[in-house]
């Protein structure tokens, strides 16, 4: 008797975790993982070498960094309703305005290599985060005030931005040498990728703003019904303003990883199609394109599952060529089981079945 | 009365009959043991209080909710009806009341959408257009069909959604509120329109809220309380009285709803104060006073200023022409946010797009405004909305499982009755409400307004708007009347009736 009760519960405990929001892309995640262990006795080894701690887990959270910065930037955005197909230029013109600043050249003074960069760093870094600050703006002004639909206003930048960036760069792709800036994308701290801490910095900014301020609130209330959202009071143009313009801020500091990481910018390949991985990566995680409710562990869970898959083809050895159609083939299933229309006939199946029990 | 009781006789066999109806919902039983009757050739009103379960019986009817237990016979013979194509299929025709077509597509497209006339494998445009024609010209409309439409006002669009309905063989048409966005004008020409299908042996059931419309064309009519089976009647057995007690099951003090509330009036200082105000394409030369402790009513028809004046005072159509001024002080009001701040608040006439957040819950939507007000930063904690979504759920009486429901899944009423929350949590001055009792059933009318009435006692200030003009002469101590987007003049409530109103909309003498 009480052990039936006992079981029951924990069905019921079940299936409760299982409705969560966050369940599916956990467990594809997991799933992810569990496929590379099995080709990859290894996978989940995690070694220290000189304070510094090495594993695939250790690439893939690092390797993920900047999509993981560019998907949360995201997800403020698409909750809005909105989207931004430009990140991935603003990250080409954020690595631009950077490598170009810095430069930078190798002494060797004494014996001693020292480095010189054309400006100093922090102005460098600053400067570039200030592009993509503006681009965001630029964004921003053309969807809340001037009423543009989001995918065409940012599309004006994402074909204009790479432009940019190749201006910037005089057409060349620039290489850096100023060993200090190296340290963003390649650096440790306390063991770890510094770029995770980043990734966790900007996590933690968003997380306290949706906890501690109004922000979650009126956020999704904009998605949901942005005339009655302006009805009961909220400013949606100026909201709507600041989350393009920290998407743009989020996608300038990924420019600064990767440039960091490839030393170079390259206006035309740098983020290329990374904003496609970022509208994955928001969707991935649950967040519906059609605005509202969203998840920014979701969005972080949906990066690193973007950044598993891609690890998984490499090294179960998948050719490079049909690495696309695995990416694909992933994503559909991951999207089908997350539908409605599926999640309502997994619930009817499972009715049927205790039905007839 | 109960389920179990037999029906009183009627005449034939009805071309509908539904027995035994139940449904439940996760945490609402909303059909117990429904028997449902509908004749050919008679209008038949199912009359209910909000979550009487008038809307489920008709989703069970259109396949949109099939019901648990109950079977359902159409002329005669057992039908499942499990979606709504199949409901379609067996000629159950709706028009519902929120008109859900295209607004894009041409009149003449909507009408006839999923079933173009061809020839030759492409769209006869010609017949399309001349068919809608012929059909829209049956209901005393003569509009051009091939302009989209939202090009049309809400009443037309809603003719619109009645001739699709009816351009397909229709044995049973169900009308779910029809007449909430028509003016009395157009609500005879639809019931001059619905005597002739009952002529033609059309059964109609129609769902509505208002008791003149009941009383004006409705054969028998079903009452449904709390998801039971109250009776079925004759209309000209039911007197209105006894219909209003056996939809709320106890006697309700009727006095309230008829006395005049201007012998109350303890009208304060003036709260705001509108001098030529105007929005280009909205009302224009507006010269109204608003005064603590007291209910300025508007009057005026469908399409006089009414809404457009409300959303000049609240900020949604900027004033650009002449002054607004918020206790003696000029005030600019560039937004509804600018206007929150001076402690206006406002219930907006369409509360589906313009009011509630659907997937938000009834303690985000209750605490939404004054959160605005208080700005982004000053969030309140959780246990604070709770307290304050809880308090307003037990004093307005709004049904809801839990605070943490979204709204979209309550009743209209319950809707509104959170609506009216949102705006009593921001500790308003002045409230514009604009139909706030649109698609609401006779009781929570009552305790809406009962609510709204004692605030005013408590020095708030009220802009009442409502199409029944009965309604805003017994609530208003004053009234201002619009025609044509401008103030044609003012009365004082209490000594006037609607005639009075109607006199001075119609441009004559007091």
């Amino acid at each position: 008797m009480n052990q039936t009760s006992n079981t029951g519960g924990m069905r019921a405990r079940g299936a409760a975790l299982a409705r969560h929001p966050l369940f599916l892309p956990l467990l594809a995640l997991v799933a992810l993982l569990l496929l590379n262990r099995a080709f990859n006795p290894h996978f989940f080894q995690i070694v220290n070498q000189d304070g510094h701690w090495f594993g695939s887990l250790i690439d893939i959270l690092n390797r993920a960094s900047p999509l993981a910065l560019v998907a949360l930037g995201m997800t403020p955005v698409i909750a809005t309703r909105g989207v931004d197909v430009s990140v991935g230029a603003v990250v080409a013109i954020s690595a631009a305005t950077a490598a170009v600043l810095i430069g930078g050249q190798m002494h060797i003074v004494n014996g001693v290599e020292t480095y010189a960069s054309n400006v100093p760093m922090s102005v460098a870094i600053l400067a570039a985060l200030g592009v993509g600050l503006l681009c965001g703006l630029w964004n921003g002004t053309l969807v809340a005030w001037v009423g543009m639909q989001p995918i065409i206003a940012t599309l004006i930048l994402m074909v204009a931005g790479r432009g940019i960036a190749q201006l910037l760069t005089a057409g060349q792709i620039v290489t850096i040498y100023y060993q200090p800036y190296f340290y963003l994308g390649a650096g440790y701290l306390f063991g770890l990728p510094f770029a995770v801490y980043l990734v966790a910095a900007v996590l933690g900014l968003l997380w306290w703003l949706m906890k501690h301020t109004a922000l979650g609130l009126f956020i999704t209330a904009i998605g949901i019904n942005p005339v009655a959202s302006g009805f009961a009071g909220i400013k949606a143009r100026t909201i709507t303003l600041c989350v393009y313009a920290f998407c743009g801020l989020s996608a300038g500091l990924a420019g600064l990883l990767i440039s960091s990481n490839v030393k170079s910018a390259d206006g035309n390949n740098a983020g290329l199609l990374m904003e496609l991985d970022a509208i994955l990566a928001v969707t991935l995680g649950g967040t519906s394109l059609g605005g509202g409710h969203f998840s920014l562990i979701g969005t972080l869970i949906g990066a690193l599952i973007i950044q598993t898959l891609t690890y998984t083809t490499y090294s179960i050895g998948v050719p490079p060529e049909a690495n696309l159609v695995v990416k694909a083939i992933v994503v559909f299933v991951v999207c089908v089981t997350q539908s409605d229309v599926v999640k309502k006939l997994v619930i009817r199946e499972r009715m049927t079945l205790e039905g007839g029990r | 009365m109960n389920a179990n009781t037999p029906l009183p006789a009627a005449p034939a066999l009805p071309i509908l009959h539904m027995r035994g109806i139940d449904k439940r919902f996760p945490g609402v039983h909303a059909l117990k043991n429904v028997e449902f009757r509908l004749f050919p050739g008679e209008v038949h009103t199912l009359m209910g209080q909000n979550g009487a379960g008038k809307s489920t019986l008709i989703k069970v009817l259109t396949g949109v909710h099939p019901a648990d237990a109950g079977e359902i016979t159409l002329a005669g013979q057992q039908v499942h009806l499990t979606a709504p194509e199949a409901a379609e299929a067996a000629g159950i025709r709706t028009v519902y009341q929120e008109v859900n077509l295209c607004p894009n597509l041409s009149v003449a497209e909507n009408i006839y959408i999923g079933r173009f006339p061809k020839r030759a494998g492409r769209i006869d445009w010609a017949t399309l257009n001349r068919a809608a024609a012929d059909l829209l010209a049956g209901l005393a409309l003569h509009i051009d069909v091939t302009r989209p439409l939202n090009t049309y006002p809400i009443a037309v669009q809603q003719m619109v959604a009645i001739a699709r309905a009816l351009s397909v063989d229709a044995r049973i048409l169900i009308l779910d509120e029809p007449t909430s966005s028509l003016d009395e004008d157009e609500v005879q020409k639809l019931f001059t329109v619905l005597r002739q299908l009952k002529a033609r042996g059309m059964a109609i059931l129609f769902v509505t809220h208002f008791l003149e419309q009941t009383y004006g064309i409705s054969d028998r009519i079903t009452v449904l309380r709390n998801g039971e089976l109250e009776g079925e009647y004759r209309v000209d057995e039911l007197p209105r009285l006894t219909l209003i007690h056996k939809m709320v099951g106890r006697q309700i003090d009727l006095e309230s709803l008829n006395q005049p509330q201007a012998n109350a009036a303890t009208a304060g200082e003036t709260f705001l104060n509108a001098r030529d105000a105007g929005h280009s394409g909205g009302v224009q030369g507006l010269d109204l006073e608003i005064r603590a402790g007291e209910v300025l009513g508007l009057g005026g028809l469908l399409g006089s200023g009414r809404t457009e004046t409300a959303r000049l005072l609240f900020g949604v159509d900027g004033c650009d022409s002449g002054q607004l001024a918020v206790g003696g002080k000029q005030a600019h009001f560039k937004s509804p946010h600018d206007a929150i701040q001076h402690g206006i608040g406002y219930c907006p006439e369409d509360r589906k797009t313009e009011g509630i957040i659907a997937d938000l819950s009834v303690r985000e939507n209750i605490i939404l405004a004054l959160q605005a007000k208080r700005g982004l930063f000053r969030y309140l904690p959780k246990k604070r909305q709770y307290a304050i979504a809880d308090e307003y759920i037990k004093q307005l009486g709004i049904k809801t499982p839990d605070a943490d429901r979204p709204i979209g899944l309550l009743s209209g009423g319950n809707q509104q009755k959170a609506l009216l929350a949102r705006w009593m949590a921001t500790d308003p001055k002045m409230l514009i409400l604009d139909e706030p009792t649109r698609g609401i059933d006779v009781a929570a009318k009552l305790e809406i307004m009962d609510q709204v009435l004692a605030l005013t006692r408590k020095g708030l200030a009220i802009l009442f708007i409502s199409s029944e003009m009965g309604e805003v002469v017994r609530v208003s101590h004053r009234i201002a009347v619009l025609r044509d987007r401008r103030k044609v003049g003012e009365l004082p409530a209490g000594s006037v009736d609607e005639q009075a109103v109607f006199q001075l909309i119609a441009g004559g003498e007091q």
